[in-house]
């Protein structure tokens, strides 16, 4: 037999029931949302490092064509060139390339051939400038120019550009594919808060006839969603965590692919998942719900 | 009053209560008494035509003041709206809790009153646990429960025998006699007659004042 009521130990009970049959299919679907989103979070991280990785190493360089002018022999040329180009304030280190390099630059569409002292191909140097306060493309070329030297710089700004481009893209994409994830996450509470208030339209409406303000009221399907969103956060987030893992370790300092260098350091980006996550199940929760309530 | 666009339910009512009445509703199925009383507490707006309410016009009000409005009205509803997931006890403090009294200051009251309409031995039960009567008795519990200025009944002791009829009929006028304003609505003709109290009998949406009528009156004291 059950023990006597006792008023004095009496705890008030929440309002709304605390268990749903239909919570862990919303757990479901919004923790696959949440590791998406925490997933395309740890990519453009990743992809973003290495668009910064590779502009990095192009904007510290410059690479200089020299031709041979008058008797002067492509090899002298480019010796000559690198001095001058050594001497430019903002250049580290100017070192011409050997002859052997030149050539095989041009192996692709020329084949193997075998004398290639007949030909006038160019030498190039490869410039490593200061990357506090690097030389201009116009500074090298005046330098040269003024050295009676017939040489194109190239700074690989064209490379750079695209490049940049391409990690503005990376992030872009990566925004647009995050803002998706969390409307579509917003869009599912929204639903489910529908759905739980139509289930518990008999708890609405007694709260709402006894007195409850619609605020009230409101806030209880906030905090239930909100509490299902941050446990369905935090399972997304600790699943796409433990994906990253996965791939820092079998891609080693890399990731899995240069092109998304993973670093553990990245990892952290999960975390505001589960209070993100909350955080638009709430919003979504209190505007469906008070908008229901109002049309009681 | 109409519901969408359906047809009239309430037309031509003009009524005035004065604070402290005790009024019964009656009239036949489909005659309006329940949505004359969802008026009154605010479940339903008049499409045309001013309710007053404590002193002022609600039209004049706005919604965001209802709340607290409903909070001076006890409600015992047809269909009870009692929550399943509640015990009896956390059913009938849902209006303190919802005014936002403290338990300590409730606690004991809510557990006098369930025992006096006979619930004392099943405050922790939940109303699916409960019979039909039990219920009744918890609703009319959760409705008088903060003391209101106006309590509606709608057709409260339906499920009740006599004895428990006449017995809530004894609690509804010890809360008028301490100054509640009682309306019933109901199809108890019986008690009706007996009570001796004034009739609004509605017919077909329409209001027509009975004068009281039958056996003597009960005598209105709380046991």
């Amino acid at each position: 037999m059950s023990e006597p009521f006792d008023p004095n130990r009496w705890k008030p009970a929440p309002f709304l029931p605390e268990a749903d049959a239909r919570d862990p299919a919303l757990i479901f679907v919004v923790s696959v949302l949440c590791f998406l989103a925490c997933l395309t979070a740890l990519f453009a991280i990743a992809g973003d490092r290495a668009a910064h990785g590779w502009a990095g190493q192009l904007t510290g360089e410059a690479t200089v064509i020299v031709r041979a002018r008058g008797g002067e022999t492509p090899d002298a040329a480019a010796a000559r060139a690198a001095e001058v180009l050594a001497g430019v304030s903002g250049v580290g280190e100017a070192r011409a390339l050997e002859r052997e390099k030149a050539y095989d630059l041009i192996k692709p569409w020329l084949g193997d051939v075998r004398d290639l002292e007949d030909l006038p191909v160019p030498r190039l140097v490869a410039v490593t400038l200061d990357r506090k306060k690097p030389a201009t493309a116009e500074t090298l070329d005046r330098a040269l120019k003024s050295q009676g030297l017939d040489a194109v710089v190239d700074d690989h700004r064209v490379w750079i550009k695209d490049i940049q481009r391409a990690a503005g893209l990376v992030r872009a994409t990566a925004a647009s594919i995050f803002l998706l994830i969390a409307l579509a996450a917003g869009a599912v509470v929204a639903f489910a808060t529908r759905a739980g208030l139509a289930a518990r339209r008999d708890v609405v409406e007694v709260l709402h006839l006894t007195g409850a303000e619609d605020a009230q009221i409101a806030n209880l399907f906030e905090l239930r969603f909100a509490r299902v969103a941050a446990i369905s956060g935090t399972i997304g987030a600790v699943a796409a965590a433990a994906l990253g893992i996965v791939l820092r370790l079998i891609g080693g300092g890399q990731g899995i692919t240069p092109a998304l260098p993973i670093a553990w350091v990245d990892l952290i980006a999960v975390l505001p998942c589960p209070l993100l996550a909350a955080l638009v199940a709430a919003v979504a929760a209190r505007l469906t719900a008070r908008r229901l309530i109002q049309d009681l | 009053m109409r519901y969408g666009r359906g047809p009239e339910v309430l037309s031509d009512i003009s009524l005035s209560l004065p604070r402290g009445s005790f009024h019964f509703i009656t009239g036949p199925s489909g005659a309006g008494k329940s949505s004359l009383l969802k008026l009154i507490y605010l479940a339903a707006r008049p499409s045309a035509g001013a309710i007053r309410l404590f002193g002022e016009d609600i039209s004049q009000t706005s919604p965001s003041d209802w709340p607290k409005t409903r909070r001076r009205i006890g409600v015992v509803f047809q269909d009870l709206l009692l929550l399943d997931h509640l015990s009896a006890f956390d059913n009938t403090a849902l209006p303190l809790r919802i005014a936002g009294h403290k338990a300590a200051d409730y606690r004991g009251d809510v557990a006098e009153l369930l025992t006096w309409v006979g619930l004392g031995a099943r405050m922790h039960a939940l109303p699916p646990t409960l019979a039909g009567g039990e219920k009744q008795r918890l609703a009319i519990a959760r409705a008088v429960v903060n003391r209101p200025e106006i309590l509606l009944a709608d057709e409260p002791t339906g499920n009740v025998d006599h004895d428990m009829a006449l017995r809530i009929y004894r609690l509804f006028v010890e809360l008028n006699r301490l100054g509640t304003t009682v309306i019933i609505a109901t199809h108890d003709q019986d008690l009706v007659a007996r009570s001796g109290r004034p009739v609004l009998h509605l017919d077909k949406g329409r209001l027509k004042p009975l004068p009281p009528q039958g056996p003597a009156p009960i005598q209105g004291t709380a046991t």
